[in-house]
């Protein structure tokens, strides 16, 4: 049996890392640290020797991975290679998700590739993740402004809370903007005049 | 139509696309253009290769390397318009600098400071057996990596061998050299004004004084994005010109950091940006500043012409340390990225006189001088080499021969059969 593929996570989100980490395991790889961007990467990566370096985008120290093919006279250190080299589609799939990952020393592309595709598949899962969590914020707080601008209509015209709702989206369609921008409008009004 | 999307890395010589955006001038020229902030050179590789950017400040280098095949993801791009000249310096620890100064005064007292005073700290620390200096660049085809090679190898030190060199990215220079991890870096600004400011790093010497008016960073866009839309090509080019020619007044230059220390674009402090912008550079903490008015230049001296020269000494450098090992035919390379005749179409078209030479000597003008061009002579600025070696691009495999120090794997006499 082949050890398992040894990996280096380095990412500035642990939450996201964490994500990865028990998706690798869970598919036999070894998670042999979690590293946020660091100064010292490249001494860190001759350390500990992993096979394969998985990298949010958003860390700078992508760079130091890219020179590290450079064959220095000086001290033997890791060759690292970049794992998406030959093939297109890996690297559109890599980049949308923001993630990249580098293979150390001499294993084959082909071995590590899973590797990659997992943690494209937890990049993109995290993303998905923040958007629905976003969007679910901004609608509760877009529910708390109807609900505002509806309760001034109420008071200032007398309308029912259903009337005032009506008047609120009738605005909205007329105006072709979303019911929101309306409520925020009439807030800002009634805080101008009261 | 979709907005065009731009790539930049927050150093102070995005300062030509950042002031397009902030101005207004791509919208003037009839462009909806969107600047995106990048952490990383290889960032700015993938998202041009992918087509999420549409073209982007790049390190000069970097389209050189993907047109010879030694980039992983070698989309080709091509450039028709510099960005800047110098801008960058080499900067030690202050512990370094201490020793060095112990090692050689001599050799520090006269500017332009050479590595000799270096090379003797070096000495010492190989007769003791001690770990190697090491120095940071910031990316395997940057001019940082060229230029600190260069300024080493003159002084007899062997890049490859009596030191360590690694890639760290700007933002974490400034730590890395606190915490010990590395004795000096080459960066561009406002690293070295920021490690001064710390007081843990002195500048020893700046690009300029390397080679004087030396190129720095382009502005690349895809060959597919050239070959499909050469319109919008051609009211980029006019837009960043037009930009440039701005950015390089000295009195908006103060304006330009203003720009810059927005968080949408470099993100760091106006005064610090400011100073080097300005010309005023402090060397060491609590040392005498600098008055260097050439540090920055962004249009005068045909600074945006893309000058197959440049092209052609930055493919001699990778030649010279073994990032390219077999050997090409570095006319055509350069030709087939640096579009000079692009250049001319946007100038001409905004009455700007443009050089009618696409290759020029380098080194051999140690005073300011006049380029006759089409449309008008050009101020030129001087292009000497602080060791006043010539580089006649014509003729790279003597030039290289001379090289006392490069790579062995380097073959002069394949690479001349390919450069007849």
């Amino acid at each position: 049996m082949q050890p398992p593929i040894r990996v280096l996570i380095v990412d500035e989100n642990a939450g996201r890392a964490g994500l990865i980490e028990a998706g690798l395991v869970q598919s036999g790889c070894e998670v042999v640290a979690q590293l946020m961007g660091r100064a010292d990467l490249q001494a860190k990566i001759n350390e500990i020797q992993p096979d394969v370096v998985v990298i949010d985008m958003e860390c700078p120290d992508r760079d130091t991975l890219e020179d590290m093919s450079r064959i220095t006279r000086t001290q033997p250190v890791a060759t690292v290679m970049f794992v998406d080299r030959s093939d297109s589609e890996s690297i559109r799939a890599a980049v949308a998700a923001g993630v990249s990952a580098y293979v150390v020393g001499g294993l084959s592309v082909e071995r590590v590739r899973p590797v990659l595709e997992l943690a494209i598949a937890r990049f993109t899962q995290f993303q998905a993740l923040q958007r629905e969590l976003a969007s679910a914020r901004s609608s509760l707080e877009e529910r708390k402004l109807v609900e505002r601008a509806k309760g001034i209509l109420m008071k200032s015209r007398g309308l029912s809370e259903d009337e005032a709702f009506h008047l609120l989206r009738r605005m909205a369609m007329d105006r072709k903007t979303r019911l929101a921008a309306i409520a925020r409008e009439v807030i800002a009004a009634a805080e101008l005049l009261l | 139509m979709n907005p065009l999307r731009l790539g930049f890395i927050p150093l102070s010589d995005c300062a030509v696309l950042a002031v397009a955006e902030a101005t207004g001038t791509f919208r003037r020229h009839g462009i909806e253009a969107v600047l995106s902030r990048e952490v990383s050179w290889a960032n700015i590789r993938d998202r041009l290769a992918v087509g999420a950017l549409d073209g982007a400040q790049m390190l000069a280098g970097m389209p050189l390397a993907a047109a010879a095949g030694i980039d992983p993801v070698a989309e080709p791009t091509v450039t028709a318009l510099s960005l800047d000249l110098n801008g960058n310096a080499i900067t030690v620890s202050t512990e370094l600098w201490a020793r060095m100064v112990e090692a050689d005064p001599a050799a520090l007292a006269t500017r332009p400071i050479t590595a000799a005073a270096l090379r003797r700290v070096i000495d010492e620390d190989r007769r003791h057996h001690r770990s190697p200096i090491r120095l940071a660049m910031v990316y395997p085809f940057a001019t940082h990596n060229y230029e600190l090679r260069y300024w080493l190898a003159a002084a007899g030190v062997d890049p490859d061998r009596d030191v360590e060199l690694i890639v760290i990215p700007p933002p974490r220079m400034v730590e890395a050299l606190t915490r010990g991890g590395i004795d000096g870096f080459c960066v561009g600004e406002p690293w070295n004004s920021l490690a001064v400011e710390r007081g843990c790093g002195h500048v020893v010497v700046t690009k300029y004084e390397i080679w004087n008016n030396s190129p720095e960073k382009v502005f690349a866009v895809t060959r597919r994005f050239a070959e499909r839309e050469p319109e919008q090509h051609q009211a980029l080019l006019r837009a960043l010109l037009e930009a440039a020619a701005w950015v390089d007044a000295p009195e908006n230059r103060p304006a330009v950091a203003r720009i810059l220390a927005d968080p949408r674009y470099v993100g760091a402090d106006e005064a610090l940006l400011g100073a080097s912008l300005s010309g005023r550079l402090r060397l060491g903490p609590g040392g005498a500043t600098a008055t260097l008015p050439d540090f920055h230049v962004f249009h005068r001296y045909a600074a945006n012409f893309p000058w197959i020269s440049h092209g052609i000494w930055l493919l001699v450098q990778m030649l010279r340390w073994g990032q390219l090992a077999s050997p090409l035919d570095v006319l055509a390379t350069a030709r087939g990225v640096y579009r000079p005749e692009l250049f001319r179409a946007a100038a001409r078209s905004l009455g700007m006189p443009v050089p009618e030479i696409d290759l020029k000597t380098e080194g051999t003008h140690g005073a300011p001088w006049i380029l006759r061009g089409s449309e008008g002579s050009i101020e030129m600025g001087s292009d000497q080499f602080f060791d006043s070696r010539v580089f006649d691009p014509n003729d790279v495999v003597a030039y290289l021969a001379a090289c006392e120090i490069r790579s062995p794997q380097l073959d002069l006499a394949a690479l001349a059969a390919r450069n007849r």
